[in-house]
């Protein structure tokens, strides 16, 4: 019993999901739901670790103990943490919704991301970025309805690392315009 | 007689006036996007930080900057957002280490922090919101005239829009020149947002940047400078 326990905390993955400061109830229902549970424990994922924010829809918590042997998926949730960075660096898979800077966060912390599309948002431009990027191969892109399907047939494999870019060609141009010499 | 003329004098007046403005605004807008020549090592530099993301692909610009040239440098965010300012001045202070030039007060030389009243907050009726837009840029004519800026770097969202119209107004009138560079946010990949729509249709921007190639097809006068982030 303790070494398998031992063995289980050896193969923690977690899956950690972000709604940002606003709230996005479709999101956390959907991760809550049977088939996305299902899924993510298909594909070996042990926990579950919900940021809610301003959300009223409260999930389902469960501990180990409370299910039975074969359902191992641990559900936890929280509001807001100032250490949310922390959360994503030890998570193995990162569900966000689509602002842009969890986004990069989790790029630059090269973890395996899908972004899930708020389509009640009235000036959706944010689902602009999140395509172009599913496009590129650096991140899936999903709605709140396809996020099970997402999960199942996502070949994590095929995933393409971003190059983090900076603001030098932006502080060339302006040099260049105002006359300062290059250096 | 004599009323007519007057009248005819007054008639002149004003068509002189509207010429004289016409002219200065052609020219203004003739020159505005033209590459300088600037004889100074030193330009003051207002940044303003539109809060969230767009504050972090702010401070990735200033982070690269020649930071003894664009000195003195002001900074501005919205009212209403509290973190803005304060990741500037953690830049600022980082910085003054870096150099080992020491204390405290430097600090207050070469770089300043002010908020400024927002135009419009999310879900303002619009009858309210001329009322603000209008307290919005007499704030933002205040700051202006405070720092008469050289360089104003900017981005989205509306922040700096009071600033940037302010600022092409000192150009009309010849208070001071400055030069607007606007950064597109990256969250824009195929349209515009609104504040950089306005900002490059009534070419106020002297240089527009895009983070996107599609975003540079669809807005040739843009230049393309790749992700900020």
């Amino acid at each position: 019993m303790t070494s398998g326990a031992v063995d289980r905390e050896k193969e923690k993955k977690v899956v950690f999901v972000t709604v940002g400061t606003t709230c996005f109830d479709a999101l956390v229902k959907s991760v809550d739901s049977r088939h996305v549970r299902n899924e993510l424990k298909k594909r070996g994922y042990t926990n579950l670790l919900i940021q809610m924010g301003r959300g009223s829809y409260i999930p389902r918590k469960s501990t180990m103990q409370s299910c039975g042997e074969d359902e191992s998926l641990v559900v936890d949730y929280f509001t807001f943490s100032p250490s949310i960075a922390d959360y994503m660096r030890s998570a193995s898979l990162i569900i966000s919704h689509a602002g842009s800077g969890s986004i990069f966060e989790t790029l630059r912390l090269r973890k395996p991301l899908i972004v899930v599309v708020n389509e009640d948002l009235m000036d959706n431009h944010q689902s602009e970025l999140a395509e172009e990027l599913a496009e590129r191969k650096h991140l899936f892109c999903a709605s709140p309805q396809t996020l099970g399907q997402t999960i199942q047939t996502m070949d994590l494999d095929s995933l393409l690392p971003f190059q983090s870019g900076d603001g030098l060609p932006v502080a060339k141009l302006i040099n260049k315009f105002l006359g300062f010499p290059a250096e | 007689m004599e009323g007519f003329h007057s009248q005819d004098s007054v008639a002149i007046l004003i068509g002189f006036l509207v010429l004289i403005v016409v002219i200065r605004l052609a020219y203004v807008l003739y020159w505005s996007g033209r590459p300088l020549r600037t004889l100074s090592q030193r330009v003051s530099t207002l940044i303003v930080l539109g809060s969230g993301g767009h504050t972090a692909e702010m401070l990735s610009i200033v982070n690269v900057l020649e930071k003894d040239r664009f000195v003195p440098r002001f900074y501005i965010a919205a009212g209403t957002d509290n973190m803005s300012l304060q990741k500037a001045r953690v830049l600022e202070e980082s910085l003054i280490q870096k150099e080992e030039i020491g204390n405290k007060k430097d600090i207050e030389k070469i770089a300043c922090f002010e908020q400024i009243y927002r135009s419009r907050e999310v879900g303002q009726s619009y009858l309210t919101s001329i009322y603000t837009t209008l307290v919005a840029i007499l704030h933002a004519l205040w700051l202006m005239l405070k720092f008469r800026p050289e360089v104003i770097i900017c981005n989205g969202p509306g922040t700096c829009i009071p600033i940037c119209l302010v600022a092409f107004i000192f150009k009309v009138v010849g208070i001071r020149w400055s030069s607007i560079f606007y950064i597109e946010s990256i969250a824009r990949v195929k349209r515009l947002s609104l504040s950089g729509l306005l900002l490059y249709k009534l070419h106020l921007a002297d240089q527009f940047y895009v983070q996107w190639p599609q975003l540079q097809r669809k807005y040739q006068r843009a230049h393309y400078v790749g992700c900020l982030m």
